[in-house]
């Protein structure tokens, strides 16, 4: 490359429009962590400037506090990994007094991620959410619906269309219109659009794609379940080619006019710009960076960055013209 | 951004055999002015494409502000799965992500107090500069070192120039007494008059570790060594049973909170058969019927 040209890419770089509109909640940037894999915050600050990304995506809520399960938590796979943490955290209450109220300070846009053992529990956890302090810090709710349903014999709510549509429902009645919904599914299902349709029918505002993929790893030396908890999620570079078919698939369905048109957040195996790119150009309007964290824990915000200059050379102005682009370009 | 913690690209300058482990030291510029004995550091293994995601941690052997390359970073690594292996057999001037100093370092007590240190194996890495940091307060320390055999012990060389006593056991006895460190350390701690014992190495050991200098009447400080995969605090996999100063046990992360955490705080009753069980007391534990 010339010096000229570079000098040229740089400035066409700097010079796409990041902006993205998520049913309502603008966005400077489509850059987001993952719930999970940023914990609340204040550890990543120390590596990224948490305003740089769109959004920061909080550890999955619930309504009390939660130990989590035992150890060991986690197993390394082949450009992955598998996690069985068990949704620890610290319950609503001290979340939005200690967690939010810092992520607030330091002036992150938040998309707080929720869940509850019942619909009844979400749509608790979503209400004191709303009557919190640091409310106004908040650009949208994920509704992690890819978790275990206590009244449904511990079945998956996100494996159900109608105990998803039935807590996303519950969801919505608790928070302002102008606040955006979305649901965080599970790509662990027969079908997938039937299970978008009933969130979208009962109210999210968008969709997050996908959650964990179930997996296990079994030690060889001990010939037994490497994590404690048996199963796990499995997560990384590894599931990326499954985020790219739901995506496109929940995409594809929205373009047929099967379901609404609402923005979608691409999530699984992003690490670098040009993985952020196939989510995008399959349909995602925001990506989220989960595991590729652990590896670099400025991933969220490098991602981005790459993300523009690729969409510069390719002659974009707009990151929203990207979006779904790759369904124009099929025969 | 950073505040004490540096994400830096480690060139190798040095590369040793040290019996069964290797030696390595890294420039790592910024890294060392905020290091202290007991903290570690997170580095990348494979390559910036690498299938192996996960960063794997060290001890900080040792640190040096400024030489002839600038900051360094020592640590001695036992090659052990793919990620160990493909550092032992990085060269001179290949290059890996680091990002450190992590976690919280041993306490130093406020008095000139005797102070016995023990290391497990490779868990002896952060122990001589612990050492010196005790002797500029004044402290006299003793050193007890145990592995398996001989080619396992670190540092015991070291050990002779750092500390006032040294005494070293393996499992085979093929250096200092045959047995385990819990057998001499009971001896070690009377005749020194220690009320501090640091530990670092198997959970199993600082366990009896802790044990011991309970019974002894000295406090212990133990550096554990967790499964992590993320090493930054933002992955929750790294947890243990610790009592707080309100008496409650919590999961807590062991790369922020710990790796060094009072002996007798941590719950060992909660381990067996290499896995770790959430006590039934501790806060958010899962109930029956419940999650
Ligand atoms: C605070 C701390 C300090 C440590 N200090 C040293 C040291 O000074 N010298 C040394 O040789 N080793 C040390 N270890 C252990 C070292 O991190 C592991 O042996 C290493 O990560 C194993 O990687 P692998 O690729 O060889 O094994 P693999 O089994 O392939 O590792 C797979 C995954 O599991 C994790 N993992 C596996 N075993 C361990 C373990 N024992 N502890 C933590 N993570 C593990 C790895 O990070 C990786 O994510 C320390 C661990 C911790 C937590
Ligand atoms: C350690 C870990 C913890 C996670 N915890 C949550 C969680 O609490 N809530 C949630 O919705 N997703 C959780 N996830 C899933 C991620 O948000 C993400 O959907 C998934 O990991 C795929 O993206 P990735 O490949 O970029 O990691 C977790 C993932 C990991 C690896
Ligand atoms: S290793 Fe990730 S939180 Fe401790």
């Amino acid at each position: 490359m010339t010096m000229l040209e570079s000098a040229v890419g740089v400035s066409a770089a700097t010079s796409v429009d990041m902006s993205t509109d998520l049913g309502g909640a603008v966005l400077p940037s489509p850059m987001m962590t993952a719930s999970g894999c940023a914990a609340n915050g204040r550890e990543l600050h120390r590596f990224l400037d948490l305003r740089e990304l769109g959004a920061f995506v909080t550890k999955t809520v619930m309504a009390q506090p939660r130990s989590g399960r035992g150890t060991p938590r986690m197993a390394e796979t082949p450009s992955g990994m598998l996690n069985s943490i068990g949704l620890q955290g610290p319950g609503i209450d001290a979340f939005v007094t200690k967690d939010l109220a810092w992520l607030r300070s330091v002036g992150a846009r938040v998309l707080v991620s929720i869940a509850g053992n019942t619909s009844g529990e979400f749509a608790d956890v979503a209400a004191r959410l709303r009557a919190s302090d640091a409310f106004d810090c908040v650009v949208g709710v994920e509704v992690n619906i890819s978790c275990p349903n206590v009244a449904n014999r511990g079945l998956v709510f996100a494996c159900d269309p109608l105990a998803s549509g039935k807590t996303v429902a519950l969801v919505r009645e608790q928070l302002p219109r102008d606040i955006p919904i979305f649901a965080k599914l599970t790509p662990d299902v027969t079908d997938l659009v039937s299970i978008a349709q009933a969130a979208v029918k009962a109210g999210a505002d968008g969709l997050t794609m996908v959650n964990t993929l179930l997996g296990m790893v079994i030690d060889t030396d001990l010939l037994r379940p490497q994590v404690a908890g048996v199963t796990g999620g499995l997560s990384g570079p590894a599931i990326r080619p499954v985020a790219v078919r739901a995506i496109w698939q929940v995409r594809a369905a929205m373009l047929e006019g099967r379901l609404p048109r609402v923005p979608i957040i691409g999530v699984g195996g992003v690490r670098t710009g040009r993985d952020a790119l196939e989510l995008v150009a399959a349909g995602a309007s925001a990506v989220q960076v989960g595991t590729a964290a652990f590896n670099d824990p400025g991933a969220p915000a490098r991602v981005g960055r790459e993300l523009q200059s690729l969409l510069a050379e390719r002659g974009f102005a707009r990151f929203s013209d990207a979006v779904g682009v790759a369904h124009e370009r099929i025969a | 951004m950073t505040a004490g913690v540096v994400q830096v690209n480690g060139e190798l300058i040095a590369t040793r055999r040290a019996g069964a482990y290797h030696h390595l030291t890294f420039v790592a510029p910024g890294l060392a002015e905020h290091a202290r004995p007991g903290q570690f550091v997170a580095l990348t293994v494979g390559g910036p494409t690498a299938a192996t995601l996960l960063r794997r941690c060290f001890s900080i052997h040792r640190v040096s502000p400024s030489g002839t390359y600038g900051g360094t970073v020592d640590v001695v690594v036992s090659a052990k799965g793919a990620g160990t292996q493909w550092l032992t057999a990085l060269r001179a001037h290949d290059e890996t992500d680091i990002v450190g100093p992590l976690g919280r370092p041993f306490p130093l007590p406020t008095e000139p107090v005797p102070c016995v240190l023990v290391g497990g194996g490779y868990g002896s890495a952060p122990l001589f500069w612990l050492a010196e940091a005790l002797r500029e307060r004044g402290c006299a320390v003793h050193l007890v070192l145990g592995a398996a055999t001989e080619a396992r012990l670190f540092g015991v060389v070291e050990g002779r120039r750092c500390a006032d006593t040294v005494t070293v056991t393996t499992d085979d006895g093929s250096l200092g007494h045959r047995g385990w460190v819990s057998d001499v350390l009971p001896g070690v701690i009377r005749d020194s008059g220690a009320a501090v014992v640091y530990g670092c190495g198997p959970m199993g050991m600082l366990r009896s570790v802790t044990e011991v200098a309970a019974a002894e009447g000295a406090v212990a400080q133990v550096a554990v060594e967790e499964s992590m995969a993320c090493g930054v605090g933002v992955c929750m996999t790294c947890v243990l049973p610790v009592r707080g100063n309100d008496g409650l046990t919590r999961m807590v992360r062991s790369c922020v909170e710990g790796p060094v955490f009072r002996g007798d705080r941590v719950r060992w009753d909660a381990f067996s058969d290499g896995l770790c069980r959430v006590p039934a007391d501790a806060v958010g534990a899962p109930r029956a019927g419940g999650h």
